[in-house]
């Protein structure tokens, strides 16, 4: 029975993939801010088979109540084999031109309490000697673009850190996996148009649970991004700043 | 804020089809998505519904499919709560290996809890269990004004009437509790007994509904004269023995990738295949299936509806009174076997006495009897005039979920109640089936 910690397990990629994990049996411990949405994902995960599941609801910008949290996390669970981290949101670029504010709300939600949280599990994953940490980037952190460079910049933050915690922890034998999805048809994008290059939270949360089967580092959801995206990294600076993307 | 999303959607017959503008509800806390002015919308469950009952085109759809968590299971009294979105195969795999067994399942796995309580639907078993209503002990309706009533049996008894078949147009439903039925164990004990004319199959299938809970009949449509309405009854009951070998569950293993150019299911074809079908079952076969396979058999060919090609394809389904059902059948399947269109299906079914709960609902105690037709257009549509004047004179009905086109008139004839549902109409709710029977009312 997998022992399973998920942050931010109201957004439909994060349901997407407790739904796989349940359906398996595993044991799942929910945190999301709305609690009558996160208690109503809870019910719904035990029909679908998983053990056990218990939830709580926290805002995650408060981040001095994490170590409680994990605390309370890693009792009910006995430890943890995987923790994916979900939550995020995403602004109108626009208004976080306009708004400081609103633009570091953006980077605090997207990246800073992703880093403050990450903090304190590593150690934990570390002295357990193994484990998963799966964190939600996005393919919008490998280069900024005037369409979402807010929010991008904080999916490059935090790339980077995962990126160098990797390194950390890999003695240790924790896997650190880094999802970069590209556009999801999820409530965060309710307000933008589809097109064709869009995936369904049920095809990336499917690559999810596969990419931390095969122990990956890194994975691109669906893998035509990896190499669209090295395209886009690769265009020079001097041209990159002339096209609209 | 969430916008509509343009999109083409096409129901399942792939005859009536149109941009609409997509929202969605992606779970039951939300609110009713706020439209611009003057912009009509529907609950759209998974498209299974044939015509334009399930479609608003030009104005708005409300998907309903990513709000599907189950609320509650109650694995010794078998009740079973869940959000609206939910589909009825998601709800097998969770209560069929605790025994249980939703009371009433139509011919695919493929609809959702809403789209069945909308069109309150029907299964091979309605002469005993009445119809998917029946079944429903209380639901929870949103309506365009925020207002959220609680409908069952003894609350809003009067929304619940008018919501149940309500063709989605009363608003939403969020979420739904089931009564299930208890089971043995997943296998059918099936019987196919072939009955060379439509005497001895109605004599035939009126025999089994005593007999067995499960009753569906297959008609030759091109078989004419004194073989006019021969055909193939398969009757079942739950098989109660367990532990021996049986077959595995029946998997898709099949699908139509993409819609050929034409029709694969033309007249001359579809005469073969129907003699052919009919002459394998000489003798009677009995066998054990796995209710998969013996509820949805078409679930097994995935996209079967493309074989009809890019015109696609019109269901024919009606129901007529018992008194001189006999008669009218026979006339249908005349006027049928006579207008050479070649029907590529044709099922017919006894309905039972248990009162249907909706206003709107389908079923009536009688007969059904329901014909498939690829779009061949106006000679078509002659055809289904003549078939029109028929059930109207019978004093019968045809399925809203299944129609694309009956005219406004037969609607209210077959619908007497139609006046007192069109009070429980939501302001903002509409849809293409809705304006066209209520055009000039
Ligand atoms: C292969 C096949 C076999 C079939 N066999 C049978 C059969 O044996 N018996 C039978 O009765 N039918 C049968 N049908 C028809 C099918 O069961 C009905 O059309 C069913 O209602 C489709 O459900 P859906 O979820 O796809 O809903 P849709 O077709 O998308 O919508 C159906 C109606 O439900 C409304 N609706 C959907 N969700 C909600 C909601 N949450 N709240 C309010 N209204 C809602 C819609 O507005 C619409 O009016 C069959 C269809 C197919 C394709
Ligand atoms: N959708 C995409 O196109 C896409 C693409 C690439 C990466 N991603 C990333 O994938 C992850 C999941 O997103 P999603 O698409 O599944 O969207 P989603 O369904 O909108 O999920 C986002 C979740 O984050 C939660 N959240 C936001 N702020 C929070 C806070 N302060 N405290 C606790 N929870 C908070 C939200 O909870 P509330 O509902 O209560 O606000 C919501 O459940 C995000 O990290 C996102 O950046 C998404």
């Amino acid at each position: 029975m997998r022992k399973i910690l998920i942050i931010g397990a109201t957004s439909a990629i994060a349901e997407a993939s407790a739904r796989v994990w349940a359906n398996r049996g595993a044991a799942l411990y929910l945190v999301g801010r709305d609690p009558a949405r996160v208690a109503a994902i809870a019910a719904d995960l035990r029909i679908r088979g998983a053990a056990i599941v218990a939830h709580e609801a926290q805002d995650l910008n408060d981040f001095a109540a994490h170590e409680a949290m994990l605390d309370r996390a890693a009792l009910a669970l006995g430890g943890f084999d995987i923790v994916l981290i979900a939550h995020g949101r995403l602004e109108d670029q626009r208004a976080c031109e306009e708004s400081v504010d609103l633009a570091m709300q953006e980077i605090r939600i997207n990246a800073l309490s992703v880093v403050a949280v990450c903090t304190r599990i590593a150690p934990r994953l570390s002295a357990q000697g193994g484990g998963t940490l799966a964190v939600l980037s996005s393919i919008a952190g490998d280069r900024g673009r005037r369409s979402n460079y807010v929010y991008g910049s904080a999916k490059a933050l935090v790339s980077a850190y995962l990126s160098g915690l990797r390194q950390r922890l890999h003695s240790s034998g924790v896997q650190v996996l880094t999802i970069k999805p590209g556009p999801v048809d999820t409530p965060m994008t309710a307000a933008l148009r589809k097109g064709p290059l869009w995936a369904s939270p049920q095809s990336v949360a499917a690559g999810i649970v596969r990419g931390i089967e095969r122990r990956r580092d890194v994975i691109y959801l669906p893998g035509f991004w990896r190499p669209i995206m090295w395209i886009v990294r690769g265009i020079p600076e001097g041209l990159f700043k002339r096209i609209r993307l | 804020m969430a916008r509509g999303q343009p999109r083409l959607v096409c129901s399942w017959g792939n005859v009536a089809r149109g941009t609409h503008s997509v929202y969605r509800l992606s779970s039951r806390f939300e609110d009713f998505p706020s439209l611009p002015a003057h912009t009509s919308i529907l609950p759209f469950g998974n498209g299974r519904s044939y015509g334009d009952s399930c479609l608003n085109v030009g104005g708005a759809l409300l998907d309903m499919r990513s709000m599907d968590r189950f609320i509650h299971f109650d694995a010794q009294r078998g009740t079973l709560r869940c959000e609206a979105g939910v589909q009825l195969g998601e709800i097998l795999r969770i209560v069929a290996p605790a025994g249980w067994l939703p009371c009433v399942l139509p011919g695919t796995q493929y609809v959702t809890v809403g789209g069945a309580i909308a069109n309150d639907v029907h299964g091979k078993n309605h002469h005993r269990d009445g119809s998917f209503g029946c079944h429903v002990t209380q639901f929870e309706l949103l309506r365009s004004n925020g207002e959220r009533l609680l409908c069952s049996p003894q609350t809003n008894s009067d929304a619940l009437a008018a919501t149940i078949g309500g063709l989605g147009l009363t608003g939403v439903i969020t979420w739904a509790e089931l009564q299930l039925t208890r089971v043995a164990g997943p296998w059918m004990a099936v019987e196919s007994v072939r009955c060379r004319d439509l005497g001895e199959l109605l004599a035939l299938t009126s025999a089994s509904s005593q007999s067995h809970a499960y009753t569906v009949a297959w008609v030759d449509c091109a078989a004419r004269r004194k073989r006019l309405g021969r055909g193939i009854l398969q009757r079942a009951n739950p098989a109660d023995d367990g532990g021996a070998a049986r077959p595995a569950a029946s998997r898709r293993w099949l699908a139509v990738p993409f819609t050929p150019p034409v029709s694969m299911l033309n007249p001359a074809m579809t005469r073969v295949f129907n003699a052919l079908h009919y002459t394998r079952h000489s003798a009677p076969m009995r066998s054990i299936q796995h209710y998969q396979q013996f509820f949805f058999p078409l679930d097994g060919i995935r996209h079967w509806n493309r074989l009809y090609g890019p015109r696609g394809f019109y269901q024919y389904q009606c129901a007529v009174p018992r008194d001189g059902a006999g008669d009218s059948i026979r006339r249908l399947l005349e006027a049928t076997a006579a207008s050479g269109e070649g029907s590529s299906l044709a099922v017919l079914k006894f309905f039972g006495e248990r009162p249907s709960p909706g206003l709107l609902s389908f079923p009536r105690p009688g007969v059904t009897l329901a014909l498939d037709f690829p779009n061949r257009g106006a000679r078509l549509e002659r055809l289904f005039a003549r078939l029109d004047a028929i059930v109207a004179e019978a004093g019968g009905r045809l399925y809203p979920a299944k129609d694309a086109r009956m005219p406004a008139s037969l609607f209210r004839a077959g619908y007497p109640q139609w006046q007192t549902f069109s009070r429980f109409v939501d302001a903002r709710c509409s849809s293409s089936f809705w304006q066209r029977v209520m055009a000039d009312a």
